[in-house]
């Protein structure tokens, strides 16, 4: 494991209501940005990952459909699924391929076309992202339900509020207005917010993020390759870290934080030599599947102490010029959440952010060098924290 | 909606109300119900029936709820069936409001979990009206009757 991976080329959908296009159609909209972007053509591309979660989409074997869309056939592919956390699963297999040297360049898409089924049916199988039998098939939990205990249990310890969660949603939202490629683009205030209908108390429809039609992807490159071609625009991925929960979230010790994402961040700040994220990072992007759980993400990656994510957000440190900005694309919240997408999207987000190529009014100060990514699958099922850096380690 | 479309236009298909572009309506429907086994642990589902709640305990001390049938602490399968103190305190819950299609007979519903006075944790239904509890309210287990037909356990406040 000696290969220092690049990401040389990124692309992203526009994410929506994607009426307009298919699966495979989706597919490329991402890919060929990402190969211009690279300056490389699916000919060059040795190995494939494709991060999707499926199931409410029509063509399961994705990867094989983009090898007969994009030329890649009969390179060697493979789909990964880890519900949310699917794009950042598949980062981690062509990461892993390049850093072990079976491969200089790889591409990494992540897509979900969760529209192609009714929203009913959506909610249905999203809901089926713990323990099947005894969450789902006893209890009806749904997604917003898994999270929204977590919402409870943090406003009840910390003294949080419903207003304090929607503050959250104001501040991806104002990040969504800026951002060309998010499903929202429409600032939002407070009073919006908490007049929404209740979807799982205490979260309300202004609290979660949207079922979202969209494909990001990257191309990762060897040192080697980076050096071969000459590649200018680049960033270096530093570290990553990967966690798993118990399904059950009853077989958990505590509600208030995700024991995963803290056991990857953990990881993926000692491998990147980071002691104290808030000073060494330019900014993040955090799993706001909902928007407690962004406030709980500043503390399970140390941004502050248990108990203090609150306060970030009250006292607007997540936005550009605080402590540390967060989700300045629009999170999951207003950009959209195409499951499989979303970690690929984070890493096509730190890119742009280094590179300081992201859209006017929401380019963060780049003075580190370094950007987090958090990707979290299902209710901390799942956990990927990936740090890019402008400089390799 | 496809067969219309199949009348007027020769194929299944329909432009989208918000955009207009035009979408193939899928002919093939597929349902799914799985079949799940409960061997392992059927006489979890024999205690319910006599108003227990049971969970399995290795030779180790160690307590599985829900019950599994194995032991990755010491790799054993021996396991002892015991019955769980059906009191505890709350720890967290929601207000199911949407809920998936296939919970649609049932009003909104409370999904919460409990620690037991054992120190193992439950996640059911909450009866009662949600406003009147919060977390660290003492709770019981008790065992009734779904709209189902079926037996389930669920927690009430004390």
């Amino acid at each position: 494991m000696s290969e220092n991976v690049a990401v040389i080329g990124v692309g992203h959908s526009k994410f929506g209501t994607r009426k307009d296009v298919n699966v495979a159609e989706l597919c490329w909209e991402a890919m060929k940005p990402a190969f211009e972007t690279a300056n490389v053509e699916p000919k060059d591309i040795e190995f494939f990952v494709v991060g999707t979660a499926g199931m409410w989409s029509s063509e399961q074997a994705v990867p094989a459909l983009v090898a007969e869309y994009a030329d890649l056939a009969p390179k060697g592919s493979m789909r990964v699924e880890a519900a949310c956390a699917s794009g950042s699963a598949a980062i981690r297999v062509g990461y892993q391929a390049v850093k072990s040297g079976m491969a200089d360049l790889v591409l990494v898409l992540g897509v979900e076309k969760m529209q192609e089924s009714p929203n009913p049916t959506v909610i249905e199988m999203i809901g089926r992202f713990g323990s099947y039998f005894w969450e789902f098939e006893n209890f009806g939990l749904t997604f917003p339900g898994y999270y929204a205990m977590h919402g409870t249990a943090y406003m009840l310890k910390y003294g949080a509020t419903e207003e304090d969660f929607a503050r959250v949603a104001v501040k991806n939202h104002y990040y969504g207005a800026r951002n060309p490629y998010a499903q929202f683009q429409r600032e939002i205030d407070i009073e919006t917010v908490m007049k929404s209908p209740y979807i799982a108390w205490p979260f309300k429809l202004y609290d979660c993020s949207p079922i979202t039609d969209g494909s990001a992807c990257i191309i990762l490159a060897s040192e080697k390759k980076v050096r071969e071609m000459g590649v200018e625009e680049k960033i270096w991925i530093l570290s990553q870290g990967v966690g798993t929960g118990t399904a059950n979230l009853s077989r958990r010790e505590d509600f208030t934080s995700l024991a995963s994402a803290r056991y990857a961040a953990e990881q993926a700040y000692k491998i990147a030599k980071i002691d104290e994220p808030v000073r060494e990072l330019d900014g993040a992007n955090v799993h706001d599947c909902f928007t407690a759980p962004e406030i709980i993400a500043y503390e399970d990656l140390r941004f502050c102490k248990r108990g203090e994510g609150v306060e970030l957000i009250r006292n607007e440190q997540t936005y550009i010029g605080g402590k540390i900005p967060v989700n300045v694309d629009g999170g999951l919240k207003a950009k959209g959440h195409p499951i499989g997408a979303t970690g690929v999207s984070q890493a096509v987000e730190a890119f742009k952010q280094l590179l300081r190529k992201a859209e006017k009014g929401r380019q963060a100060d780049i003075k580190s060098g370094k950007w987090l990514t958090h990707n979290v699958g299902g209710t901390g099922h799942y956990a990927y924290v990936t740090i890019y850096g402008l400089e390799k380690r | 909606m496809e067969k219309e479309a199949i009348d007027k236009t020769g194929f299944p298909i329909v432009p989208d109300e918000k955009s207009g572009a035009l979408q193939w309506m899928d002919l093939r429907e597929l349902r799914i119900k799985y079949v799940i086994s409960v061997e392992g642990i059927k006489k979890f589902f024999e205690g319910l029936k006599e108003g227990k709640l049971l969970a399995t305990k290795c030779k180790c001390g160690r307590i599985f709820f829900p019950p599994q049938k194995d032991c990755p602490s010491c790799m054993k399968s021996e396991m002892e069936w015991v019955e769980l103190k059906k009191e505890g305190t709350l720890e967290t819950l929601t207000v199911i409001f949407v809920r998936p299609p296939s919970f649609s007979m049932h009003d909104p519903y409370t999904v919460a979990i409990a620690r037991l006075d054992d120190g193992v944790r439950i996640l059911s239904w909450l009866k009662g009206d949600p406003r009147a509890v919060k977390p660290g309210q003492r709770v019981r287990v008790e065992v009734s009757r779904r709209k189902e037909g079926h037996l389930m356990f669920e927690l009430v406040p004390i």
